[in-house]
């Protein structure tokens, strides 16, 4: 018997929605079978922590007087991108400081901003006729400024991949430190709580879908860059490499510091920690299957980071409970294997929109368009005018 | 029988002498170096447990001290701000002694100070920049 939105989220507002975290679902459907999983169940709450580079903020500031069209930006010494309109201002989350390096960055930015810091705003400008000043410097916290929401253009990874490195020496990655000679093996996925993984075909996930970002509600605005539906799956639906991408909308101002945090990778770069939660409706037995989905059923390739090529080889396959074993197998080796996304605080997301469903604080939005559901990636390749 | 694990300073005259040799030879103490930075005519720092009779590894240690080496407790040389910690788990990538661990059913990150061997690896490698390491 299927369920509606509608129908759920009556129950909601009753007070009699049976919710469950995708764990807890994993089990009951691995105990009593989907088809009865899908009769008592309503909704299933997914949930993810992890650095997600692709992300940052828009800011409006107001208008000074008088007025200037900011255009060269300074926040606490991170550049950021002015040149759209007058005062507003984006903060990409891997910008780095002038003068701090990489231990602080557009994303320690926006950490600072949710924690109501203040911060100094640095701006230069040509200067026009309606916008004559030409240099502002000042402090801005969330309380002085306009709008202000998080814009993350690519969130939330459908799966990733294992990291190792083969070489002599150690690499300094975005999936952390790699020991030299497959001294370790990283990984970065919330696995069987990961939203994507337990909607693997993106059928209630998509445009419009309330979610909770930075611990405050937000949307799926799009689908995220380099989303990739068209790649191969198992039999259960889950990609065995990266896959679909969101791209999520919030209000900043709104938003937890437990929940976005800024971070470096050492001698790599600055990123950002985004927590994001997302309900599933159980409008099916199919979504009761999906969501039951364990991190033993979920795969993903491990690749040696050291090779410096676009495409790399694939040093073989392992599923997410083998990497939380905290040990895997790589050629005939046995190798430390490690998370570097939150397991736990992926957990507190789930549980805590969980307790916003059941006490009827957050209802489900059916999506208003659904993500695409093929599509591969182009590349960028080089290419001289007389070529084109 | 006592285990201790001490930061020992050297100057630069006593680094010449087999000191760690003599703690086992005349005090019947097992010494098991963690981590040891020496260079000759600089001070040299080691990080060391050392296992013995009680009675004797004291005695050992005073006569360490006669010899001009700085003995301290190394106990208080990793520092982990486990309020803003997130148990990411990505100190745990380069943690081989295994002293810091993530693993079920509580995903809550776990620090074993006895396995640390103050190698520091963890500092850089923890994107929130939570840990200190005093060698």
């Amino acid at each position: 018997m299927a369920k509606t939105y509608e129908e759920i989220n009556q129950r909601i507002k009753n007070g009699e929605a049976v919710v469950l975290t995708a764990e807890e679902m994993t089990e009951l459907v691995k105990s009593e079978g989907a088809k009865k999983a899908a009769q008592k169940v309503d909704v299933v709450t997914t949930g993810t922590f992890g650095p997600m580079c692709s992300s940052g903020a828009f800011l409006n500031f107001g208008h000074s007087d008088p007025p200037m069209k900011l255009t060269k930006v300074w926040l606490n010494d991170v550049p950021v991108y002015g040149d759209v309109a007058a005062v507003d201002v984006y903060i990409g989350a891997t910008a780095v400081s002038e003068n701090e390096g990489m231990s602080y960055g557009g994303a320690h930015l926006i950490q600072d901003f949710v924690e109501g810091k203040w911060i100094k705003l640095h701006s230069t400008s040509h200067g026009t006729d309606c916008y004559p000043r030409r240099e502002i410097e000042t402090w801005v916290n969330k309380d002085t400024v306009n709008q202000a929401f998080l814009f993350n253009p690519r969130n939330a990874y459908q799966n990733y991949a294992c990291a190792t490195n083969g070489s002599e020496s150690t690499i300094y990655t975005y999936m952390g430190v790699l020991l030299p000679n497959y001294g370790n093996a990283t990984y970065c996925s919330a696995g069987q709580l990961n939203p994507l993984l337990n909607d693997p075909f993106y059928r209630t996930i998509g445009i419009g879908t309330r979610i909770l970002l930075g611990g405050a509600t937000g949307y799926v605005a799009w689908q995220g860059t380099q989303h990739k539906p068209s790649v191969e799956r198992l039999p259960n639906g889950t990609p065995v490499s990266p896959a679909g991408t969101l791209a999520l909308i919030g209000d900043l101002k709104k938003m937890d510091s437990r929940f976005l945090r800024g971070a470096r990778f050492v001698r790599y770069g600055v990123s950002l920690y985004v927590g994001v939660g997302i309900p599933i409706p159980i409008l099916d037995e199919e979504m009761a299957a999906f969501t039951g989905v364990s991190d033993g059923e979920i795969e993903t390739n491990i690749f040696d980071y050291s090779q410096p090529a676009r495409s790399r080889d694939s040093l073989g396959r392992v599923n997410y409970g083998q990497l939380r074993s905290g040990s895997i197998e790589i050629k005939g080796k046995e190798v430390l294997a490690a998370p570097i996304s939150s397991y736990k605080v992926a957990r507190d997301i789930a549980e805590t929109l969980k307790g916003w469903i059941k006490a009827g604080d957050f209802l489900l939005s059916e999506p208003v368009e659904l993500l695409p559901s093929e599509g591969t990636l182009n590349t960028l390749d080089v290419r001289d005018e007389e070529g084109i | 029988m006592a285990k201790k694990r001490l930061v020992l300073t050297f100057p630069p005259e006593v680094v010449e002498r087999p000191v760690v040799a003599l703690m086992v030879k005349e005090f019947d103490v097992i010494t098991n170096i963690l981590r040891a930075e020496i260079h000759e005519g600089e001070v040299g720092r080691m990080l060391v447990e050392m296992e013995g009779p009680g009675k004797r590894l004291n005695e050992g240690v005073k006569h360490l001290e006669d010899q001009g080496v700085q003995v301290e407790e190394a106990i208080k040389d990793i520092e982990l701000d486990e309020s803003l910690c997130t148990s990411c788990g990505a100190c745990t990538a380069v943690c081989l002694p295994r002293a810091l661990k993530v693993g079920a059913p509580g995903w809550e990150l776990d620090l074993d100070k006895d396995r640390c061997i103050l190698c520091g690896f963890c500092v850089d490698a923890c994107p929130l920049q939570l840990i200190t390491v005093k060698f």
